[in-house]
């Protein structure tokens, strides 16, 4: 058999065996190292109707994120605090294991694991959305959406939803003392308060022992078992997600946060970027 | 009906078995636990420990997922429900030890057993071993931990909350710390039960 023809038989026959073998020399099919990450890129304002979007590649993992602003009653037990509403959209558009219809067990679980991470890192102070105390405040309700599925889903959704808070531009409200009514001014304009910035890294650990980082939907696969971390510039830790899958030493964790912390210096410098070479408006 | 209730009972009083008085340097709560106690399912286990949910549901499912020896039962299901009898913090970490507790009583082959261990720091970094509803909704973090019998490696994780990396690594130190005390009360209570009958 030509070598070519061979190659493609044993990784659809045996894919497993065809990945040890490139990952005993410390490397990955499509060339890269066990520590790195795809190509990452962003853009940021794309969509015109939205408040505020942004779009994330991880390699082909496509998401993207648009954020709309809305009126709404704060919370009963929270009067002074507004709402950040994620939701994360896996459709068949995006990979060939989805159907349509209600959202599926990997779309909860995302859009849960979005929402502890704004809850955790405190991204935004609640506060901050709120216009008028017990009355009024601002519902803001970010929607992911993948477009393509290759794996690592929750780094490219957390990025895009960072960026897309970044470019939300909220009107200023009053409220008019004698109509009691909410008074928009749309000329005047200002960008959202975003105290943190949290940057997901996540690993996928192969026979129980090695982690490789950023993994595409056949490594997810094939992995034993999945861990993401979630830090803040200051290396604080807002989210340790892993469900299940083997076990690992405290050392194996040491190394994922200290790579983590890595990640977090990159996505930075690669969304200062972004924002730099925005005009302002 | 009634004979079979009676006969529940009577094995519930014998096989139910009670943890003694905890040790200095563990600060688990007192906790127990019965198995056996209902009649149609395979294997059945309660845990009383101290005094979200497709998500929590998703966590203990790959955690039983990453220790059952599924091969040894191909195109077989296996459920575990687990009723929320009554919560005074910790819950998934007793859920978790329940869930556990139930695969030994059904017999199911596993690889390892494990058990589920929570850790709440509060504001001055003060940390707490199986924190009680109180504690978690005033801690500034609150982390879950499911630790394998063997190796006492990291099978689950799932946090809340703002901590650093050597906080961590200090819960999670603790957490195996204590997951020896669950472990031998898992010994314990199965010797308990099984020299019995």
């Amino acid at each position: 058999l030509p070598c070519h023809i061979f190659n493609v038989c044993f990784r659809t026959v045996e894919p497993l065996e065809y990945y040890r073998r490139f990952l005993k020399e410390n490397c990955r099919p499509d060339g890269r190292e066990l520590g790195e990450f795809r190509t990452t890129t962003v853009n940021v304002g794309s969509i015109g109707t939205a408040d505020g979007s942004s779009l994330v590649k991880l390699g082909n993992t496509t998401v993207i994120c648009g954020i709309k602003a809305e009126f709404g009653a704060p919370p009963t037990d929270a009067p002074d605090k507004g709402y950040i509403v994620p939701n994360v959209d896996l459709s068949p558009l995006c990979s060939w294991r989805f159907r349509s219809g209600p959202p599926g067990e990997e779309a909860q679980v995302a859009s849960q694991f979005i929402a502890d991470v704004i809850e955790n890192s405190q991204i935004i102070q609640k506060e901050d959305l709120c216009i008028s105390p017990g009355k009024l405040a601002w519902v803001l309700y970010c929607d992911l959406i993948c477009l393509n599925h290759d794996g690592n889903i929750l780094d490219a959704c957390t990025f895009a939803l960072l960026a897309a808070l970044k470019n939300v531009q909220l009107p200023e409200v009053n409220i008019n003392e004698e109509t009691a009514l909410a008074e928009v001014n749309l000329k005047k304009k200002s960008y959202l308060n975003i105290r943190t910035h949290p940057v997901a890294t996540s690993f996928a650990v192969f026979d129980d022992t090695l982690l490789i980082v950023d993994p595409t939907e056949e490594e997810e696969h094939l992995a034993t078992g999945t861990l993401t971390v979630v830090t803040d510039e200051e290396g604080k830790l807002c989210c340790l997600h892993k469900p299940g899958g083997s076990g690992l030493t405290g050392a194996k964790l040491q190394d994922c946060m200290s790579r983590a912390v890595t990640r977090h210096k990159e996505v930075k410098k690669l969304m200062d970027e972004v924002f730099k070479s925005m005009k302002p408006k | 009906m009634e004979e079979s209730m009676q006969i529940e009972t009577k094995v519930r009083a014998e096989s139910g078995t009670e943890s003694g008085p905890r040790g200095a340097s563990c600060t688990l709560r007192h906790f127990a636990c019965e198995q056996n106690l209902l009649s149609r399912p395979d294997g059945s286990a309660s845990f009383l420990q101290g005094v979200a949910e497709k998500s929590r549901e998703r966590l203990i499912r790959n955690t039983c997922e990453a220790v059952v020896l599924g091969a040894l039962h191909p195109r077989t299901s296996i459920t575990v429900v687990l009723q929320v009898i009554s919560d005074a913090g910790s819950l998934l970490a007793c859920c978790l030890n329940a869930a556990c507790m139930a695969l030994v009583d059904a017999g199911v082959p596993m690889r390892a057993l494990f058990c589920g261990v929570t850790c709440a720091l509060d504001s001055d970094g003060t940390l707490m071993l199986d924190p009680t509803a109180k504690q978690e909704k005033e801690a500034r973090a609150v982390l879950t931990f499911a630790l394998d019998s063997v190796e006492r490696k990291l099978l689950m994780s799932t946090t809340k909350g703002l901590y650093s990396d050597t906080e961590l690594q200090q819960c999670l130190a603790a957490a195996q710390a204590a997951s020896q005390h669950v472990f031998r009360f898992y010994r314990e209570s199965l010797q308990r039960r099984y020299s019995k009958s």
